[in-house]
């Protein structure tokens, strides 16, 4: 090792976060951005792009913006859409997910290995290649509503809901935590004649937080960023999500401004969640690359 | 007398079944459905009742072909020249409409390049297709090893013990959680021709001196532009990856590679890059597989123009399928999708399969 000298060692710890630094700019600028436009009118944010005003809150700001962009477009609504569909996701895709991971531990039942080996196929299969026979597929599938049987699932919320409730890797999340968990803590209460499903219920869950955490924070930025499936399984404005809505904002010219408020108000909740979790944000992406 | 011999085939079964039922129904079955629909007329609508029609489907799409174009010749045999001494060729189409060639009906041209006095020409059943496919292929030949590599330095750089390093890797971080959607649409402003942040700034850094350029409305420039973007927008997905990877290698490695003196790069080389053998491969099979599934950046930016440059398999699958209510048309582009991602993917494990 070279000798330490002290002078040498500052510079060399400037030269790193100089180099931190530039790079947080280079993930930066486009948010900062796009969070002080949406204050500004349309003309001063076009002026702006010609130097470092665009990303200061400089000029004449106002809420302007933010009040067309709710006039324009009916945004309460995609934002009720996108709540009900992320919320009801994450929550029906954290019981059943978890209760079929909950069967593959710590039951033994004849073809379980396969019905798992399977499940675990689909992890290769893309959502994309199967969007549009989906879409023929739940175009036909009949429900039972409060005047009998209808047919067809486009323009609803459950098209947008039943089929991303479980999916392969949110149960392989949970069957690996599972497994980790001290069989003995399962046989114990088996012992004592807890049902299945009451040390599902009692014993397993209440110590599967992390698991919970990390599977529930997967969902919710795969739903609430959904953008092909809704884009062609609802027409409705009714029933859109808030990336879908978006579209509304395209029609004939462009305010900017307005789309950079659309884009602030349905953006920064999401940031502020992940600045107040970030580290189960963090955690939750790495643990799907734990086992390769 | 441990519960963990004893079969609970009922509450088994009844515990997944949910679950696997959900999976059978919304993964499993659209899976083989889009094999039988790719061998069909079906359409979303239609009163007409649906067809077999086996590989014709396929035909449609695949077909290519080489023609060579001969120069026109006067009646001497010498070769007949414009007024700016070029070559004449017949049209493509004298070929593709004559009943001389049935098996090149309907086909167009594709590209074409010159051989000796002749031209040689591709013509394509599906031009848009091929060129679909093409950039598809492009795509994930230069994101997914530039998004690994540079996830692979982020890390590296996240990984220092420094005060303060976790407001870095929060910030790199920051884009993964923005919708993709949001993110094409600010970098539609940031590419603007016009008023773009970008050209703004190559201007003043340049002092004036580079002319603007309409990044996505270039043939040119958009695929690479989107590239770029996509790889600003998930690289700090793969970085956080590659940091579970290497917090994995155990501390006594580096301390041993210490004390035989070794120099950064060889501590790299012998001791972290082994290490991550398992990462690297889980890496490079999810980006391989996010970079086929390219479709919100197209649809959000340039919706597969200018000049088909940036058409993309799962767009065209799509536009067919949903917006030409073309359902064979659109499953048949998924079947191909999907037989090319399991071979990259088989390919992929072969490669890196322990020797």
């Amino acid at each position: 090792m070279a000798s330490i000298n002290p002078a040498n060692h500052g510079l060399r710890l400037a030269v790193r976060y100089a180099v931190l630094s530039i790079i947080a700019v280079v993930f930066l600028f486009p948010l900062v951005f796009m969070i002080m436009s949406s204050f500004k009118p349309d003309l001063q944010l076009l002026q702006d792009t010609g130097s470092l005003r665009a990303f200061l809150p400089v000029g004449d700001l106002s809420f302007e913006n933010y009040r067309e962009a709710f006039e324009r477009a009916p945004v309460w609504t995609f934002v009720k859409n996108s709540i009900i569909v992320t919320g009801l996701t994450v929550a029906l895709s954290l019981f059943f997910c978890s209760l079929a991971a909950f069967s593959f531990a710590f039951l033994n039942w004849h073809g379980r290995d396969t019905v798992l080996a399977v499940i675990l196929a689909t992890l290769i299969v893309p959502f994309e290649t199967i969007a549009i026979p989906l879409l023929l597929l739940v175009s036909k599938l009949p429900w039972l509503g409060m005047d009998g049987i209808e047919w067809g699932w486009l323009n609803t919320y459950r098209v947008q809901i039943i089929p991303w409730v479980a999916d392969g890797l949110t149960i392989f999340l949970f069957v690996q935590y599972f497994k980790d968990l001290p069989h003995e803590l399962v046989e114990a209460a088996r012992v004592e004649g807890a049902s299945w499903w009451q040390i599902y219920s009692r014993v397993v869950m209440p110590l599967a937080g992390p698991v919970l955490a990390t599977a529930a924070i997967l969902k919710f930025l795969v739903m609430y960023n959904q953008y092909l499936w809704p884009l062609i399984v609802v027409q409705e404005e009714s029933y859109r999500p808030v990336m879908v809505g978006l579209q509304y904002f395209f029609q004939l010219n462009t305010a900017w401004g307005e789309v950079m408020a659309y884009l602030t108000l349905i953006t920064v909740p999401v940031l502020i969640f992940y600045l107040a979790l970030q580290r189960a944000f963090i955690a939750s992406i790495a643990s799907t690359g734990v086992k390769g | 007398m441990s519960s963990r011999l004893t079969r609970s085939n009922r509450a088994g079964w009844g515990f997944a079944l949910p679950g696997f039922v959900l999976i059978a129904g919304f993964i499993i079955l659209p899976f083989f459905f889009a094999f039988w629909l790719s061998m069909t007329n079906q359409r979303l609508i239609s009163p007409n009742p649906t067809q077999f029609v086996g590989l014709e489907n396929y035909r449609n799409l695949l077909g290519l072909a080489v023609i060579t174009l001969e120069p026109e010749r006067g009646a001497d045999g010498a070769i007949l020249v414009d007024a700016r001494g070029e070559a004449q060729y017949p049209r493509v189409r004298t070929i593709t409409r004559s009943d001389a060639f049935p098996q090149y009906r309907g086909m167009r041209e594709w590209f074409r390049w010159q051989s000796g006095e002749n031209v040689k020409v591709v013509i394509a059943s599906d031009v848009v297709f091929m060129k679909a496919l093409v950039n598809t292929l492009t795509f994930v030949l230069v994101v997914a090893p530039t998004q690994a590599g540079l996830a692979l330095v982020l890390a590296l750089l996240i990984n220092q013990k420094l005060r303060g390093i976790n407001i870095f890797r929060m910030i790199y971080f920051m884009p993964v959680v923005v919708s993709i959607v949001v993110v094409s649409l600010l970098w539609r402003f940031i590419y603007d021709g016009n008023d773009g942040l970008l050209n703004n700034l190559l201007a003043s850094l340049t002092f004036g001196w580079f002319t603007p350029v309409d990044w996505l409305g270039n043939p040119d420039t958009a695929l690479g532009s989107i590239m770029a973007m996509s790889i600003w927008q998930a690289v700090g997905f793969h970085m956080v990856i590659w940091l579970a990877g290497l917090q994995t290698i155990s501390p006594t490695l580096y301390e041993a590679a210490e004390i035989e003196g070794a120099s950064r790069l060889q501590t790299f080389r012998y001791v972290t890059w082994p290490g991550l053998r398992n990462t690297a491969i889980l890496i490079l099979i999810v980006i391989t597989m996010q970079c086929f599934a390219l479709f919100a950046q197209i649809d959000v930016m340039t919706k597969g123009g200018p000049l088909d440059s940036t058409q993309t398999l799962v767009f065209q699958s799509v536009e067919r399928g949903y917006g030409k209510q073309d359902i064979s048309g659109g499953s048949t582009i998924s079947v191909i999708l999907f037989l090319i991602v399991l071979t990259v993917s088989l390919i992929q494990r072969w490669l890196t399969r322990e020797r």
